[in-house]
């Protein structure tokens, strides 16, 4: 296990650094520089060149991209919010955008894990309509599709929630991001626990608590519920991540003050070193839920670490 | 009881069958495979619902932006912001071309086909802030946007597939070295590679289909490995390479056919996120430039004013749900039909 472990954390950060080269030949190669100014005399910018190091050989210059990149010295803001520092810009912003990923991740999943087992456990005719028919949507509706709904309807006809979002009323101004962005993860989340739990009620093990006269109750809470639950854990965190892609389009739908928002907004001014910078980071927790989902993975399914092998 | 020895049987005693004999029973059995797929396909009913949405769409998309008499980049600003309003239904009053306006005191209902004068004009999915007309654009969209996803999925098919089944079936160094390099492209979020790309790249069609193929072929390459790997041990492929059958009969005869049934599956999982991840782009301001349509651009243009006219907004989702669920349905029915 420990080798899978070393193998997976070598590619990691493989990876990182792969990320990290394709982000600095992107840095060269983004049109216009930070010295574009006709004022300034070419000792001027000679000077300035040096205070950033910019004289120096592009390998030294990479070494020393990565080593600020790592220490958390994201580089500066040009033109969205000139001069500060991309950190002091991120600060405010990641709480909001972590909060409402978690959170649609939290009503998603339970949501989800509710509608598939309810759906498995009581084989009825309305219930499996219900199921068909969420995950039908879940799946096929993209999720600014029902952000658009909500807001229309619920923001603007009914005027229950913040068409926008409101500072001083932040936890009624997530409800409609929450609410749209946790369907998706809902309808991966109900057919994956539905297919799992299908497949444990039909197992051998289960069969025999039943002949020893256990009470439905005991077997499912007890045996069915525990066996089907753990495969699901893995899909969740793989789920954080698409959740990411659609938190950037939500966020600009409903203006909300997050990492997203500030994403689009850089994107719209040409803001390159806050794209890269915000590149880096969406790849950097990319590849460490991945790294950590792998690890869960390998903990709870032995055929990972033992086999592997074709 | 064993007094006589038992025959043994010498060489003679066996004749080769004819040639035509073997390949017309082999033809037969294959077929018949291809036949019971098919058939169980099409007997279920949700996968020909979804074929059925899948080919009207396609039909759509051709023909769509002809039928409606109006060209889906007229500009009249006369005819702007026009609600729908469709021939049979107006005489009874629904989608007759007004709409509710919303005023300080409340809503009015207001019908500009009757101020303008328009009695015998007919935009069945009414006009944008240009006056284009919404019919004609939708579908334009449709077709832009499926011209895009089919592309990309080709390029993924024929990248992905090769590089999957030359991993799989060779293994060894080969596949280790492969899988490694697909291990850390995979490794970087999609988002992130498709927003850089359209960064550097001119916006426009074939950027946007470059940034998807760069970002989708290793999904591909995955499945058709593991298929490879799974169907490579087979009775029958062994049979056929102790028959001496090269590498490329055995890939492409033996090998190939086997798969079909994961990959369509996949094809039709990589066109809706193809469409998805279009739209996607739209949104962030990297989608296709001003003067052309997509389903993406149409929707972000529709979220812009919806809350004034929320008919410009339905119809592009509406399409896109359609796309969506068909393209689902489909793969539904064949992973049940071919497991």
């Amino acid at each position: 296990m420990l080798k899978y472990i070393g193998k997976r954390l070598l590619i990691s950060v493989i990876t990182l650094l792969v990320i990290l080269l394709i982000l600095f030949l992107l840095l060269q190669l983004m049109p216009g520089s930070p010295f574009n100014d006709e004022k300034l005399s070419p000792e001027q910018v000679a000077q300035l060149k040096e205070k950033y190091g910019l004289d120096r050989p592009v390998i030294e210059q990479f070494f020393r991209y990565i080593v600020n990149m790592l220490r958390g010295d994201l580089g500066v803001s040009y033109s969205l919010s000139a001069n500060t520092p991309i950190t002091e810009l991120l600060v405010n912003r990641f709480p909001i955008t972590v909060q409402i990923g978690l959170a649609s991740m939290i009503v998603g999943t339970f949501s989800g894990l509710v509608l598939g087992f309810l759906t498995a456990f009581f084989r009825n005719k309305v219930l499996n309509f219900i199921y068909g028919l969420f995950t039908l949507l879940g799946i096929a509706v993209p999720s600014y599709i029902f952000a658009m709904f909500f807001s229309y309807f619920l923001g603007y006809r009914v005027d229950m929630l913040p068409l926008l979002y409101d500072f001083r009323t932040p936890i009624l101004s997530t409800v409609m991001p929450i609410m749209a962005m946790s369907f998706g993860v809902m309808s991966v989340i109900a057919r994956f626990a539905k297919a799992e739990a299908s497949d444990v009620m039909k197992s051998d093990y289960v069969l025999f608590a039943k002949c020893q006269g256990l009470p439905n109750g005991t077997v499912i809470m007890k045996y069915v519920l525990k066996n089907s639950l753990m495969p699901v854990i893995t899909v969740v965190a793989s789920l954080l991540v698409s959740l990411l892609t659609g938190s950037l389009v939500i966020e600009r739908m409903f203006s909300v003050p997050g990492v997203g928002g500030l994403l689009t907004s850089a994107i719209d001014s040409n803001d390159y070193s806050v794209v890269i910078a915000l590149s880096f980071i969406y790849s950097a927790l990319y590849i460490v839920v991945m790294l950590l989902l792998d690890i869960l993975y390998c903990i709870i399914d032995p055929r990972v670490r033992l086999g592997g092998r074709d | 009881m064993n007094n006589e020895t038992a025959y043994i049987p010498v060489k003679e005693d066996f004749v080769l069958a004819p040639p035509e004999l073997t390949r017309s029973a082999v033809k037969e059995s294959i077929g018949g495979v291809k036949h019971e797929t098919v058939r169980r396909f099409f007997s279920n009913k949700s996968s020909v619902l979804g074929v059925v949405i899948i080919c009207l769409l396609v039909l759509l998309a051709i023909v769509g932006p002809y039928i409606s008499g109006h060209s889906y980049d007229d500009q009249d600003l006369t005819r702007a912001n026009l609600a729908p309003r469709v021939p049979v239904l107006a005489s009874a009053g629904i989608l007759d071309g007004s709409e509710a306006v919303p005023m300080t005191s409340g809503y009015i209902t207001d019908n500009k086909y009757d101020e303008l004068g328009l009695t015998n004009e007919y935009y069945l999915f009414g006009t944008d802030k240009l006056g284009r007309d919404m019919f004609a654009r939708c579908f334009m969209g449709l077709r832009i946007s499926l011209i895009i996803a089919f592309a990309a999925t080709a390029i993924n098919l024929l990248i992905g597939m090769n590089y999957g089944i030359i991993s799989g079936y060779f293994g060894g160094v080969t596949d280790i070295i492969m899988q490694r390099i697909v291990d850390i492209i995979g490794s970087i979020p999609t988002l992130v590679v498709v927003t850089l790309l359209m960064l550097v790249l001119k916006p426009g069609m074939g950027s946007i289909m470059f940034a998807l193929m760069l970002s989708g072929w290793f999904e591909m390459s995955l499945i058709a490995r593991s298929e490879v790997l799974k169907v490579k041990q087979l009775e029958y492929v062994q049979a056929a390479k102790t028959m001496g059958a090269g590498h490329l009969h055995l890939i492409f005869r033996e090998i190939v056919p086997n798969i079909v049934g994961k990959l369509v599956t996949q094809i039709m999982l990589s066109i809706p996120s193809a469409v998805f991840l279009e739209a996607f782009l739209s949104f962030v301001g990297l989608g296709m430039p001003a003067g052309t349509c997509s389903l993406g651009t149409l929707l972000s243009d529709g979220f812009a004013n919806a809350l004034l006219h929320p008919y410009k907004l339905i119809p592009p989702a509406i399409i896109m749900i359609l796309l969506m669920v068909g393209c689902h349905l489909v793969a539904e029915g064949v992973k049940k039909a071919t497991e």
